[in-house]
């Protein structure tokens, strides 16, 4: 049996194992994805998000708990660093969430960035669809601990959260150019520390002076104590409204179209640019290219137009 | 192209909580180019085998201080091999005392550390004796 018909027996192993082929890059993954695709599609996908230490997996941890209370399937993908020195890395969201580690309604993941740059790894889209295909209602993304700019969590999830904690001061106008504009809900988490009024009521002021359309949805700015569990049920329930609104206004389809565009550009993207870069490794070509540029014999821009219109015109690339 | 990462988990079994050797054996893997799941404090045999099972790891390093090995070690190599993943290697670090080595070794533990050994050896050990 391949893996893919053993992940919608509902073996677990095997889902584990495609997920680890896929973070590995092994091209056997890409005929258990094709027969794994159709059966993608109905998990409702929450991103989690913020600064490192702002709370995100205990938040990730209770959100689950909440779910689990509903009835509900929950997957989760916790995303942290590698090292870009030795590619090693220490994957530690687990150890807030290990209550649930023995419950057969959680599969946990943990995956390293690999180089990734946009605060999730190249193989998060995969992992997150093995886990639909699984069964999984609910699918959370938790990100690594993010600055400004790493967003590439907004095309995942249907519903982003961004988590903030009390104390870091004047830097909301600093991180507004980014963040600010991915959220669906904002939480300030660690809500009894103090400050947290004011956190909470400058990200209110800087949602207000947003240039918002008509139609368009307002996020929440809300307010938690992941440790504690305070604020939780009210966390859930405005997925609920966010999910809502998402169907009832239309949006969703635009999200999925334009999720599924990006998703198909990005892979045609890398397997033309293994293809061609690859050829022109094995064949020596590249080095003539190299070289030939540092006599300035040869100009990349006309090199990459002969590399492209003979490929182009190869007819094993036509028929494929 | 692709290349297998070797993935591990370290966390500590029971009730002792004395999480500094698990930490430095796991930053140990961390700079030795591993991808370490690091489950942490107070886990159950039960909540370890799942973990490991779920992130798919090529092998098992638990840290236990508590003199509870002789029950916690032979509980997760059992439960690997309930689920049928008993090809993930399980080894030990900590205070374990010279008699109980063969007997843990019997019931399915790969390697045991006791205190003094390098990060070193155990890095070079989990490379020799462990991966796809």
């Amino acid at each position: 049996m391949t893996l893919a018909e053993k992940i919608l027996q509902g073996d677990i192993r095997a889902a584990a194992r495609l997920m680890r082929n896929v973070d590995d890059g092994f091209s056997s993954a890409l005929p258990e994805l094709m027969v794994l695709y159709p059966h993608t599609g109905k998990a409702y996908v929450i991103g989690i998000t913020g600064p490192p230490g702002a709370g995100k997996s205990t938040l990730t941890d209770q959100i689950t708990a909440s779910f689990r209370a509903r009835g509900k399937r929950v997957g989760i993908v916790a995303v942290d660093p590698t090292s870009p020195f030795t590619g090693g890395a220490i994957l530690g969201d687990r150890i807030r969430m290990n209550r649930h580690a023995d419950d057969e309604g959680v599969f946990i993941r943990s995956l390293a960035t690999r180089g990734a740059l946009g605060g999730i790894s190249r193989s998060t889209g995969e992992v997150v669809n093995i886990m639909d295909a699984m069964g999984m209602d609910i699918v959370i993304i938790e990100t690594v601990g993010v600055g400004q700019d790493e967003i590439d969590i907004v095309r995942m999830a249907h519903t982003t959260v961004v988590v903030m904690v009390p104390g870091l001061g004047d830097d909301i106008q600093a991180i507004k150019a980014g963040i600010l504009e991915i959220a669906d809900v904002f939480v300030v988490n660690k809500a009894d520390r103090e400050g947290a009024d004011r956190t909470a009521r400058e990200l209110s002021m800087m949602i207000e002076m947003g240039n918002r359309k008509e139609g368009e949805w307002l996020p929440k700015v809300m307010k938690t104590e992941a440790s504690r569990c305070i604020g939780i049920e009210e966390l859930v329930a405005e997925f609920e409204t966010h999910r809502e609104f998402l169907s009832a206004s239309g949006i969703i389809h635009r999200f999925t179209e334009e999720k599924n565009s990006a998703i198909f550009s990005e892979m045609l993207k890398e397997r033309l640019f293994n293809e061609v870069y690859g050829s022109l490794l094995d064949n020596g070509e590249l080095k003539r290219i190299v070289a030939g540029m540092g006599t300035r014999s040869v100009d990349p821009y006309s090199a990459v137009q002969e590399v492209l219109e003979r490929f182009l015109s190869r007819p094993e690339s036509r028929a494929a | 192209m692709a290349e297998r990462k070797l993935r591990i988990l370290v966390g500590k079994p029971g009730l002792d909580g004395h999480d500094r050797g698990a930490k430095v054996v796991a930053r140990a893997f961390r700079d030795a180019g591993l991808e370490v799941i690091y489950t942490g404090l107070h886990q159950t045999p039960e909540q370890i085998v799942s973990a490991a099972i779920q992130e798919d790891v090529d092998c098992i390093g638990l840290s236990i201080l508590s003199g509870a090995h002789n029950t916690l070690l032979p509980r997760v190599c059992d439960l690997l091999k309930e689920k049928e993943a008993d090809d993930i290697a399980v080894f030990c670090g900590g205070v374990i005392p010279e008699d109980d080595i063969p007997g843990l070794k019997k019931s399915g533990l790969k390697e045991v550390f006791t205190p003094g050994t390098s990060t070193e050896d155990i890095v070079s050990w989990v490379k020799a004796n462990v991966g796809c």
